[in-house]
């Protein structure tokens, strides 16, 4: 379909990832076979920033969708619109992907419902075609296409889980917070902050990590110490920035925010 | 000796020890507290108890004056007087050899005088009368309460004395031994009004935050406990750490340098989470007990530098916790002041701004940290520096047993009990505590109580810890049975059964005639098409959205069995127990079928004491065999505690994640208990119930079998409840109750 702009999809400056193992090669040999790609870990520790990078590394463009609960199969793959003429169709997320052969990232995936997910089933086999039932047309997946999806096992509950028949059309790939002195040295170079500073900051998260389970769904992310650390530079002190960024959005836990506060009195001095 | 001629005393012991005392007095009080001793004395003499009140008060007299005045001299005497003028003259003794120290915590006249009213106010308000004439028998509570009153005055003000006394006459005065126990601190409630009003930070209060924060900071999980620095059988209560978990003060007051109670229990949590970390034992047998108290300094100062190098924070709590000796105030000649010196050690390497000049200190407190610079350190290495310490200091003074303490307790520091270990376990060590031996828990599966505050309508306060809640896992009997039940009521299953599918959550709705929606609605769009292309105005809510409609329910079911349910109702014979189970059955299946989350539990009451909460099916249970089992076994006995019951019932159904939480109590009569007389305690305390667990956002709704019963459930429940005429009937109702309860 020619009237795609795909320039847009396209990522065009290199984002920022620093590998810790050799993913970079794994998710190359994956695309390479065009072999689906699930992603999973806790938030913010870097799965949407790898994909960026390895869209930007094998030029392709690339089409996120940030999943939810209320998103239906046809957010995905298109419907009809009326116009001054009648009902025109519309491609969804997925469709143009396919058809313009794009990486297809399905963000969070288990926050849309189990129904919704298996229309992606035809588009991760050997098929490699999505039905436009209501359009009556088959769209035959470009050869570039991939479609990779992440979700975050750590806040999956009994009724936010993807079905057998979907996660076994996936490779997975395990992403975790970096070790401390290369989450460290992530930080710093995101966000050129010093790197004691950047060490303190990470300390605190491993502080909150430690509290997970015990009123804590999850620790502090690596992308919110990102967010202190801007903070800071825009000149706000390093406790009042560590409590707005790393404590505050995380708990409405009066035991857990003393505590982490007082972790970052510890911390900072 | 002008005065003790005059005195007006027949014991002969009195007369002869009196110028003794007059001697340890005159260098005190002025001639007119003198002629108070002696007016006391006469006084004491006079009232024929015998010689030994004013022998006792003679002996405390010079601590009395020291601390409270010697005003208040006579108003002693007094008070023992006016003791020995109700029948409690076995209390005058112990009241006099208390009453000095008793001054020494209160150190004012008129703290002392508050002192004597409230013991006057103990000898008028528990003495006990009979038939409301005159006092004719002892207090049971007054001995031990001068008894008490020095210790609890150490952690309490008069204030406080005075609402723990009022409390415990007011809720227990109808019961000698109850108040006895009462004023011995020998019950939880009293240790809990206690603790309530002590002022600082209690360990209680800030238990989870700690322990959190030791989670933090450093991975340790381990339990906190407190130990009481009042009744703490250790002669230097400080923090310590064992196998069984963490153990902490139990009250912390704020400091005046503005360091909060909780600081105070993380600088001490981080001290030993410092040990735990960096300190391995080293043989204590060979080092004399200088050396070790020496080598314990050094290790500590090094835990504390580690810890400081990972957490600067940490320095701000230790620089202001730890006490600052001042030099040369400990005169060698004639006190041990190797404890000073030490401490002086210890803070000169934790504050670089120390001031001292004393070239030891200086030059040790510089090799520490030499040595600490260099790279890794071990406890070892302490040990060392330790032993050169005191070989290079020590002092032919530092034996001496007069040991000055003035400025060197580091509170916060523990015991170091773990710094040690031994060749051999010798008699003459007092510092390696050996493990009590630990109680075999009784053979049955009863968990230990929990106790509830109670609600006190009358003097609208609670009463805490007041119910004991034992909670055990209800017998078994042939499940068989309820399977029969549940056959037998066979068409009303049915029924139920096709209430239930009408009820089902249909996971998808669809929401027609929206403008905004998933997807377009074809007919009405064609519709709205027509509309247009005809001229009229179209329809824009031409879209469909789709709707979850999810049960997200946890409900437990409350069972009174209390004793009424043994009686039998209606023509059938049964008793209200059997229908009770079968309604139960029955409500049971139709929950199960609706997939919500359910727990059962019976209860009654056997005296505030004895609340017996059964286990019938928890939360994760399915609906099995032993459950049905339980349910099979219910029996009916005692009385009803309704308050404490729902708040055990209420704390496991909070701990429930669902959007929606019901209690449902299932009962036959109002609250009522054998030690309760008001008929009102038990209601009020019931609907206060109601009320907090409104709070938590669990909804309370009560089946109740009584038909007189609209009153009194009106007042716990507000419109929340139905009452069941027909108990017959029950079985049939119940589930149909619990259905339109929960229709969405």
């Amino acid at each position: 379909m020619s009237e795609i702009d795909i320039e847009q999809y396209k990522v065009d400056e290199e984002p920022f990832y620093h590998a810790h193992g050799n993913e970079v090669a794994q998710y190359e040999a994956a695309y390479a076979a065009r072999l689906p790609v699930m992603i999973k870990g806790p938030t913010g520790c870097g799965k949407s920033r790898f994909i960026e990078h390895m869209a930007w590394k094998l030029d392709r463009p690339l089409i996120t969708v940030a999943c939810n609960e209320d998103m239906t199969a046809a957010d995905l793959v298109g419907r009809y619109l009326l116009d001054a003429d009648g009902t025109r169709w519309l491609d969804g997320p997925l469709t143009t992907a396919a058809r313009i052969g794009a990486i297809c990232y399905l963000d969070e995936v288990v926050e849309a419902r189990q129904d919704t997910t298996v229309v992606i089933h035809p588009l991760t086999d050997h098929r490699r075609t999505l039905p436009l039932d209501k359009k009556g047309e088959v769209v035959r997946a470009h050869r570039d296409f991939q479609l990779v999806i992440s979700y975050n096992p750590g806040y999956q509950s009994l009724m936010k889980d993807l079905k057998q028949s979907t996660k076994q059309r996936f490779v997975g790939m395990d992403f975790d917070y970096a070790p401390a002195e290369e989450e460290a040295q992530i930080l710093a170079a995101e966000t050129g902050i010093d790197a004691d500073t950047a060490q303190k900051l990470v300390q605190i998260a491993e502080a909150a990590r430690n509290l997970k389970g015990h009123g804590l769904d999850e620790g502090i992310s690596t992308r919110l110490l990102v967010y202190a650390a801007n903070l800071m530079k825009e000149g706000i002190g390093a406790v009042d920035a560590s409590r707005m960024a790393l404590v505050r959005p995380i708990t409405d836990d009066e035991d857990i925010r003393e505590t982490l506060d007082q972790a970052i009195d510890a911390v900072f001095g | 000796m002008a005065e003790a001629d005059q005195i007006k005393c027949n014991y002969r012991e009195v007369t002869a020890l009196l110028p003794e005392t007059l001697a340890e007095l005159r260098p005190r009080v002025s001639a007119e507290g003198l002629r108070g001793v002696i007016k006391g004395l006469e006084l004491l003499c006079m009232m024929g108890r015998g010689a030994e009140p004013p022998l006792v008060y003679m002996e405390e007299a010079a601590a009395v004056v020291d601390h409270a005045g010697e005003s208040m001299l006579y108003p002693v005497a007094k008070a023992a007087y006016q003791i020995s003028r109700s029948p409690n003259a076995e209390a005058i003794v112990p009241f006099l050899q208390t009453v000095a120290a008793v001054a020494r915590r209160l150190d004012e006249a008129k703290l002392l005088q508050g002192y004597l009213d409230l013991v006057q106010e103990m000898v008028d308000r528990t003495s006990i009368s009979i038939h409301g004439s005159h006092a004719t028998m002892p207090s049971p509570a007054l001995i031990p309460f001068v008894q008490i009153a020095p210790r609890l005055l150490g952690e309490l003000n008069i204030g406080g004395l005075k609402r723990w006394m009022a409390y415990g006459i007011a809720q227990h005065s109808h019961h000698p031994d109850h108040l006895a126990e009462y004023f011995r601190l020998d019950t939880p409630d009293s240790r809990a009004v206690m603790q309530r009003e002590r002022s600082g930070t209690l360990l209680v209060d800030v238990e989870r935050r700690l322990e959190l924060f030791q989670l933090a900071l450093w991975r340790i999980e381990e339990h906190v406990y407190p130990y009481s620095r009042m009744l703490d059988e250790r002669s230097d209560p400080r923090p310590y750490y064992d196998d069984e978990g963490i153990f902490l003060p139990d009250v912390h007051e704020d400091l005046d340098n503005g360091i909060s109670g909780l600081e105070q229990y993380l600088a001490a949590l981080a001290h030993m989470a410092g040990h735990r970390q960096w300190t391995a034992p080293v043989f204590a047998d060979n080092r004399s007990p200088m050396q070790r108290i020496a080598i314990e300094a050094f290790e500590d100062s090094r835990v504390e530098y580690l810890l400081m190098r990972r957490y600067p924070g940490l320095r701000r709590l230790f620089l202001a916790l730890h006490p600052v000796p001042k030099e040369g105030e400990c005169d060698e000649a004639k006190s041990s002041c190797v404890r000073h010196r030490l401490t002086m050690l210890s803070r000169a390497i934790l504050d670089p701004d120390h001031g001292y000049r004393d070239p030891d200190i200086i030059a040790f407190a510089q090799q520490f940290h030499e040595r600490m610079a260099a790279g890794e350190t071990t406890t070892a290495d302490m040990e060392m520096l330790g032993i050169q310490f005191m070989a290079r200091t020590r002092r032919q003074s530092d034996s001496l047993p007069n040991v000055w303490f003035k400025d060197t307790q580091i509170d916060y520091r523990d015991d170091n009990r773990n710094l040690w270990q031994f060749y051999e376990l010798d008699d003459d060590e007092d510092f390696h505590v050996e493990p009590t031996e630990l109680e075999e828990a009784e053979p049955d599966d009863t968990l230990p109580p929990r106790h509830y505050p109670e609600w006190d309508y009358q003097t609208q306060t609670y009463r805490p810890d007041w119910t004991s809640v034992y909670e055990t896992l209800h017998p078994g009997d042939d499940p068989a049975r309820i399977d029969a039940l549940l056959r037998k009521h066979d068409r009303l299953a049915k029924q139920i059964k096709r209430m239930l599918d009408m009820l089902k959550p249909q996971n998808f709705v669809r929401v027609r005639y929206q403008e905004e929606g998933s997807e377009l609605d074809l007919d009405i769009a064609i519709r709205s098409l027509i509309d247009y292309k005809s001229g009229h105005d179209p329809d824009p809510r031409i879209n469909v959205s789709h709707k979850h409609n999810d049960r997200n329910i946890a409900v437990t079911i409350l069972l009174d069995l209390s004793e009424s349910l043994n009686e039998t109702v209606g023509n059938s014979g049964q008793t209200i127990l059997e229908l009770e189970r079968e309604a139960v059955s029955l409500l049971a299946w139709a929950i199960e079928q609706l997939g919500d989350n359910f727990a059962i539990a019976g209860f009654h009451s056997n005296t505030r004491h004895e609340v017996r909460y059964y286990h019938i099916k928890g939360f994760g249970e399915q609906w099995n065999m032993d459950v049905k089992s339980r349910l099979a076994a219910m029996g009916a006995g005692w009385s009803t505690r309704m308050g404490a019951a729902m708040r055990h019932a209420g704390h496991y159904l909070g701990h429930q994640k669902a959007d929606k939480k019901l209690l449902l109590v299932v009962t036959d009569g109002e609250p009522s208990d054998v030690d309760v007389r008001d008929p009102r305690h038990l209601i009020e305390d019931a609907r206060m119930v109601v009320h907090e667990l409104k709070q938590e956002d669990i909804y309370c709704y009560c089946i109740n079998l009584d038909p007189r019963g609209d009153e009194y459930v009106a007042d716990i429940f507000g419109n929340s409840y139905s009452i069941i005429d027909d108990i017959e009937k029950l079985p049939e109702k119940l589930p149909k109750l619990f259905l339109s309860l929960t229709k969405g």
